[in-house]
């Protein structure tokens, strides 16, 4: 252990740090966090890694897809992570980076040129040219500081997903030559090859496990690579002259720190972990497609980035986990029930409390469920007659919640807004009133919920993304492993 | 000459449209130094609550009202929902965060952005909708320019917004409450000193703005018919082009940049091929940033330390 006295130059950040820790130690989590916060780096890494490599033994088949996915978030928002978490570049045109080395990979490893690239000589190759075109990006927009460079690296993705979808009529490529193939993507990507040995999808060791892909593992170890040398890469020289960026450019500036090649090398770092990243999703999906690198992609990331708490490994790499998860999650009517009641739960304990205001809180929605459907039923009868969600859950509300039988996108639609805008009134009372607005909100929120949303997973995924984004930066900046900031005024 | 003049007019219609969405982006950005992503969908909603208003009214071809009265009450309702939708963009996700780092209202604008788009996806569905403005204004009435004629409704577009820039300008120049968005703009804390009620300002500023983005998406939905879910955001992102190119901060750079946005996408359309309006859009805006990062009207920003 080292002495708060001996750390001389980093006492800042031990100060920073302290805060915390201390926080960590209150509320709910504080065993975990506790336990959490005595693992070295090394272990915590070995944790997981071990974690994650049983995760193919523990569900069917198909599901080691999802895990594919989960952990090529995480490998996309540690690069991520590197321009905006430690550098604080807002970096909007990211995914365009992860599109470019998916797009590479995908037309040197498929029919769309005569000569197929070796695996081993693709991917460094990638991985340099992405990085080369982020510090091109990077070039010049160091000019630019903040919303600019934010808008300036929006344009660029917008740009390249553009390009890539009209590249075959672009005024100077030949009517023969379409490299990205257009809307049509490219398909039919190899999967990586190293040295006889193929990284498809196939089961591992000749199919005595049970079947697990191959390309998990091959992510899972780049994964790991990737977080060793991040974490390195964070406490080096450049790692902390990329946070003293982040908290006061200009001082930094004073402090003979040379800005621009900071962020040049941040923009090709987190593009290089981008392209690579990319280069594996285009083999683990067999193929790629413009829309795979939209910005619904990027807000993904973000929210990621976010979620974890943007700056820290641990954090980003638990976001990815979190958010590649809940889609998963929402397409499961059960799981999605549970998900939504759970996350109410938890609102309502963050918001409120104290018990007798939450069994007053509850009380008043089941109250006022009863009451609703009592009159709604005598003037209306179609409002409870509606088709049920089969799920337990929902059979059980069934008897409770309104159910519409007709009109039910229209009622719907009114009853969401009523709901937005009584998220809204709670937000600002308090007291009592808070109560008061909590208890039709929440009644509200569970008819969309039985009504619509547990029918539309993909719709409740986009709103659950963009509102984690906004609530986030209102409650937690930080994000759920991230330091909070000291503020030096 | 008549194809010039009619991707003329079309890109002034389509420009005066960017102009008032860029309006709202510049005044914001002058006052909070902060880029409201969600402005494209603040513009999508006033879309859609006109459409909502021109339904209850009971649609293009049955209208209960006069064609003028019905024209009234939709602008009404689209700059009353958007306008509600602005406010409380402010009041809940921007407010919170004047005091964090710079970084953190964007996000959060992306986020509210992206909620309100899945929002309207959810009410809307993803099905467009069409105004069949046709059927409202003959499509061979209008006025005669050169070889061509403007349709009315274009011509009601352009002299309405240019109606609206123009009272926004003597309003912001001439009037008490524009003087106070003025200083605020200048400097919030002195203004604040001055006992000038900040918060107040920037609510008033949100509301105008979102105001010019509701009647910007009726207008929208009269000239070129359809509406979706997804269009505030090409349309945002070109607005904010035109606040950029014009000169952000400054309303006589709104308008101009806003035109010249309109149209090089119409000439663009016109003799090029509609496949590359937006990367040329994109393209001269990215060119411009790296020319004059403060745009053709702004003043450099000095950085006080």
């Amino acid at each position: 252990m080292t002495a708060p006295d001996e750390t001389g130059i980093g006492v800042d950040e031990w100060v920073e740090q302290s805060e915390g820790r201390r926080e960590g130690h209150t509320g709910f989590t504080a065993p975990a966090r506790r336990l959490f916060d005595k693992l070295t780096p090394g272990s915590r890494l070995t944790l997981f890694l071990l974690a994650a490599a049983t995760y193919p033994f523990l569900v069917r088949g198909s599901d080691v897809r999802i895990g594919i996915t989960i952990l090529l978030l995480a490998m996309v928002a540690l690069g991520l992570n590197v321009v905006v978490g430690w550098a604080g570049l807002l970096d909007l045109g990211y995914v365009a980076f992860y599109g470019f080395g998916a797009y590479f990979y995908a037309i040197v490893a498929s029919d769309q040129l005569p000569a197929h690239w070796p695996t081993w000589i693709a991917i460094p190759i990638i991985v340099a040219a992405s990085a080369l075109l982020g510090a091109l990006l990077s070039l010049p927009s160091r000019r630019l500081v903040g919303d600019y460079l934010a808008i300036m690296t929006l344009f660029f993705a917008q740009i390249f997903v553009e390009l890539v979808r009209n590249f075959e009529r672009l005024p100077f490529v030949p009517d023969d030559l379409n490299l990205t193939g257009g809307p049509n993507g490219i398909p039919g990507v190899k999967p990586f090859e190293f040295f006889g040995f193929e990284f498809n999808g196939q089961e591992l060791l000749g199919g005595t496990l049970p079947t697990f892909s191959r390309q998990y593992y091959l992510v899972l170890v780049f994964l790991g690579l990737l977080i060793v040398g991040l974490h390195n890469l964070n406490d080096s020289r450049t790692g902390r002259a990329w946070r003293a960026l982040r908290e006061d450019t200009l001082a930094a500036e004073h402090m003979t720190m040379p800005v621009n090649r900071l962020k040049l090398l941040a923009f090709a770092v987190g593009a290089g972990i981008a392209g690579l990243s990319g280069a594996l999703f285009a083999t683990v999906q067999n193929g790629v497609f413009p829309n795979n690198f939209n910005l619904f992609v990027l807000i993904i990331m973000y929210a990621a980035v976010i979620l974890g708490g943007s700056g820290s490994i641990p954090g980003v790499v638990l976001g990815a986990v979190a958010i590649a998860y809940v889609p998963e999650l929402l397409r499961d009517p059960t799981k999605a029930g549970l998900l939504f009641y759970v996350g109410i739960a938890v609102v309502l304990f963050v918001l409120v409390r104290r018990w007798d205001k939450i069994a007053a809180t509850v009380g008043g929605v089941f109250v006022l469920g009863l009451v609703v459907r009592f009159f709604s039923s005598r003037i209306w009868d179609e409002s409870i007659l509606g088709e049920v969600n089969d799920t337990s859950l929902s059979r059980l509300l069934d008897d409770w919640v309104l159910n519409f039988e007709s009109q039910r996108d229209v009622i719907t639609s009114y009853a969401f807004v009523l709901a937005i805008v009584g998220v809204l009134l709670v937000v600002l009372a308090t007291g009592w009133w808070k109560i008061a607005a909590l208890i039709p909100t929440l009644y509200l929120a569970i008819l969309v919920w039985e009504n619509k949303l547990v029918f539309q997973p993909s719709i409740t995924r986009q709103l659950l993304f963009g509102a984690v984004l906004v609530v986030m930066m209102a409650v937690r900046p930080q994000g759920l492993l991230g330091t909070r900031r000291v503020e030096i005024m | 000459m008549e194809f010039f003049l009619q991707q003329t007019v079309n890109g002034l219609t389509l420009g005066s449209v960017y102009a008032l969405l860029a309006l709202g982006y510049s005044m914001v950005y002058g006052i909070l130094k902060l880029l409201n992503f969600a402005h494209g969908e603040v513009y999508m909603f006033g879309a859609f609550a006109g459409y909502g208003m021109l339904t209850i009214l009971g649609g293009s071809s049955a209208l209960v009202v006069p064609v003028w009265l019905a024209l009234v009450l939709m602008f009404l309702a689209a700059i009353l929902a958007s306008s509600a939708i602005g406010v409380a963009l402010e009041r809940f996700a921007y407010r919170p965060l004047r005091q964090s780092t710079r970084i953190a209202p964007l996000i959060s604008a992306i986020g509210a952005s992206f909620f309100l788009q899945a929002a309207a996806l959810l009410m809307f569905t993803a099905n467009s909708r069409t105004f069949n403005t046709p059927q409202l204004i003959a499509i061979d009435s209008g006025i005669p320019f050169g070889p061509i004629r403007v349709w009315m409704v274009r011509v009601l577009v352009i002299v309405t917004s240019f109606v609206l820039m123009v009272l926004l300008y003597l309003w912001v120049n001439r009037t008490k409450t524009g003087k106070a968005v003025r200083a605020v703009s200048f400097d919030r804390e002195a203004a604040a000193m001055m006992g000038i009620d900040v918060d107040k300002v920037i609510v008033v500023v949100f509301l105008i703005g979102s105001a010019l983005a509701g009647i910007g998406g009726v207008m929208v939905g009269l000239v070129f018919g359809r509406i979706f879910h997804i269009m505030g955001f090409v349309a945002g992102l070109k607005a904010f082009t035109a606040a950029v190119l014009g000169g952000i901060g400054s309303i006589p750079g709104a308008m101009l940049g806003g035109l010249m946005i309109g149209l090089a996408e119409a000439f663009t359309t016109g003799y090029i091929s509609s496949t590359f309006q937006n990367l040329i859009v994109f393209g001269l805006l990215i060119v411009v940033l790296l020319i004059r990062p403060s745009g053709l009207l702004g003043r450099p920003e000095l950085v006080k330390v």
